[in-house]
């Protein structure tokens, strides 16, 4: 009984740590310019693909995941440049669209690059299951969870410590503010993008050995991570971790004890309750109408 | 005068050459090219399938004309991709019917895009060979609507027969949301009462989940289970394939005929040693005994295959090439392409040794394929095995 629910709780704490990544970087961006950016699954996707591709052709895996880590911030800087920034008077409904066509472009040419197939990555530390009183996990379940931990205290501090963290916040609170203070607005914008393809791409390469790699695995993990955002309180760090973990327990638990036909309707159920009942997630700021 | 002459031979000369382009159409007419028509999802989410099939059609088409055609007529192919949208794919019927005017349509990737196009082919009157699994397509029997691959019925009943033979009688099942996997299901479940074996669960997975313990850990702690069927496609299987070991689930573990391709095996890696799964007999193609009538058709497609396209053979691309082939084949016989004639033809085919097995259709059978079509085979060392 008890194993039962422990291996429910490891199976939602997995799913759940890749959540929180891919919500964390739709708040980042979100702070930055208020746009939610649906191509973060996107960066996913390409952080996954490029480790799989480049190690399967013999390139060592760290390498490979700082060229695609690389190619991502380029990808997003890309994104935000020509696609977000040339619509900077556009709506912010518009915008989302914007990242929508992304998405469905970005996709598109990964396709040409590296064809429809799954791609495997093997686990970074084998594949002998870990045994925890009855229940089991994988090793590279604890990758995923130890590498979203890590980036997640990494965030926390660029955001506290550096001069570019702070500029992002600033800006996040008062665009024409912090424009006024010298912030230059469009670099902050560029750098969160860049930030937040970096963060997804990381995020692509821990969870590949588990989810496999293919051009459109981003698309489930993006929604799934908006979730997250929004059940945290879009725009809230801490808030999307704890959103993706909600999100991905929850799921489990809800696949276990009441039926895995409904799995999916559990997150959604969640996110209906908490946009009727708490519209700013569950650590969000009350809205305040800005003008 | 030598102006006139040169003015009189160039007049000449041009007319004698708009006579003879005015006579080509006329030339061609004699060998009037067969219309065959294709719709494939060659892109999206079953682009897996649809794609392959599209390749072997081109080619084989490519190669038939090269080699002269059918009865001196060329083939004249023209393939629409659905994109794996259902509605895409009863508009490119239309336009297939319509404006194309083809003579027969091999295609529907899907179960969805086929059955989209069945009431504009069963209306306009046109041949129509299906590439997809579900048994509705052909149960009940519709009168221009034939399909080539294996039923997922057939895989369940292959699979409990195995059951049978290993003298196990209760079945987890944990199938798919897909269109295949909940076909799958339904087929499995009365295929089970049939055969008298016990399900004991009955769970499902998302096609897109990335983590599979939950419903597995119910699997483990059901005392009854005696053996776990999986019904899905794609990178689904191997998720669950690989958390089945992690969880240390020792029951023998079947999956259907959908991962019948060596990327299953690619994926799911050392887990996937010991699954057993019913299969057409192209991906044992090596293994089949000399005698086996499949064995010549089934090692020739590999080899033309691999060599056109250098990466594996799946048995998606099979069933194109039966599909194809079983209409060429009844063009032959039919003596041309009057689509009554054709569809007879096709109904009344009968011992074609494809890639999916021995074909013979009739009346009442429109798929032709019996349960020796498919092998039980096992996962070892990383390739297929025949379970003998």
């Amino acid at each position: 009984m008890f194993a039962e629910l422990l291996q429910y709780l490891l199976s939602g704490l997995t799913i759940g740590a890749i959540y929180a990544l891919a919500g964390l970087g739709f708040s980042i961006i979100y702070n930055a310019s208020h746009v939610i950016n649906f191509a973060q699954g996107e960066f996913i996707m390409i952080g996954g693909m490029a480790s799989a591709t480049l190690t399967a052709s013999g390139v060592p895996l760290p390498l490979a995941i700082m060229i695609g880590c690389g190619g991502a911030m380029l990808v997003g800087v890309l994104v935000a440049k020509f696609a977000v920034e040339r619509a900077r008077n556009a709506s912010t409904v518009t915008l989302i669209i914007i990242t929508i066509g992304a998405s469905i472009f970005l996709r598109g040419v990964a396709e040409l690059v590296w064809g429809k197939d799954f791609k495997r990555l093997d686990a970074f530390s084998g594949e002998t299951p870990i045994q925890i009183m009855g229940a089991s996990m994988q090793p590279q379940s604890l990758w995923v969870v130890g590498t979203a931990g890590v980036l997640i205290v990494a965030i926390g501090l660029f955001f506290a410590r550096t001069l570019t963290g702070k500029a992002i916040l600033a800006t996040s609170h008062n665009r024409l503010a912090a424009q006024l203070v010298g912030i230059d607005v469009k670099r902050v914008v560029l750098a969160s993008f860049a930030l937040s393809a970096a963060l997804g791409a990381v995020g692509g390469a821990v969870v590949a050995p588990i989810t496999f790699s293919y051009t459109e695995m981003g698309i489930m993990l993006g929604l799934k991570g908006f979730t997250a955002a929004v059940l945290g309180g879009l725009g809230h760090g801490p808030g999307a971790v704890a959103g993706g973990l909600i999100v991905g327990i929850a799921e489990a638990l809800g696949a276990g004890y009441i039926s895995s036909a409904y799995k999916d309707a559990v997150a959604f159920v969640i996110i209906l309750a908490v946009l009727l009942f708490m519209p700013n997630g569950l650590f969000g700021k009350r809205g305040t109408e800005r003008v | 005068m030598r102006n006139r002459l040169l003015a009189t031979i160039a007049f000449t000369a041009m007319t004698a050459m708009t006579a003879v382009s005015g006579l080509m159409p006329g030339a061609a007419q004699a060998a009037d090219p067969i219309k065959v028509g294709a719709i494939v999802s060659a892109t999206g989410p079953a682009s897996f399938l649809g794609d392959p099939e599209k390749k072997v059609l081109e080619l084989y088409a490519d190669r038939i004309n090269q080699a002269g055609g059918v009865g001196g007529r060329p083939v004249q192919l023209t393939v629409y991709d659905d994109g794996g949208a259902a509605d895409k794919a009863a508009s490119f019927t239309k336009r297939l019917i319509e404006s194309d005017g083809v003579d027969v349509i091999v295609g529907g990737t899907t179960t969805a895009a086929t059955m989209a196009a069945v009431p504009l082919v069963e209306r306009a009157g046109v041949p129509f060979i299906s590439l997809a699994g579900a048994v509705v397509i052909v149960e009940p029997v519709k009168k221009w609507v034939f399909k080539t691959p294996h039923t997922d019925r057939m895989a369940a009943e292959k699979v409990m027969d195995d059951m049978k033979k290993r003298g196990l009688t209760k079945l987890a099942l944990l199938s798919e949301d897909s269109g295949f996997g909940k076909s799958g299901r339904e087929q499995t479940v009365a295929v089970a009462k049939e055969r008298g074996i016990e399900l004991v669960a009955d769970e499902t997975y998302g096609a897109k989940d990335t983590d599979v313990t939950a419903q597995l850990t119910k699997v483990k702690n059901n005392a009854a289970a005696q053996a776990v069927l999986v019904f899905g496609l794609g990178q689904g299987p191997a998720v669950v394939t690989k958390n089945y070991r992690q969880l240390g689930i020792t029951l023998p573990l079947y999956q259907s005929h959908g991962v019948a391709s060596k990327e299953y095996i690619r994926l799911a890696g050392g887990a996937a040693e010991g699954v057993r799964l019913p299969a057409a007999g192209l991906v044992v193609a090596a293994q089949l005994a000399d005698s086996d009538p499949q064995k010549k058709v089934v090692t020739e497609f590999t080899k033309v295959y691999e060599d056109s396209f250098s990466t594996e053979v799946s048995t998606f691309a099979g069933h194109a090439y039966d599909g194809l082939m079983i209409a060429l084949d009844a063009v032959k016989r039919a003596g041309g392409t009057d689509k009554a004639k054709l569809r007879d033809a096709i109904e009344q085919t009968k011992g074609y040794v494809g890639t999916g097995g021995t074909v013979t259709m009739s009346a009442k059978d429109h798929m032709g394929l019996t349960l020796d079509a498919f092998h039980m085979v096992e996962v070892k060392q990383g390739d297929w095995s025949l379970v003998k």
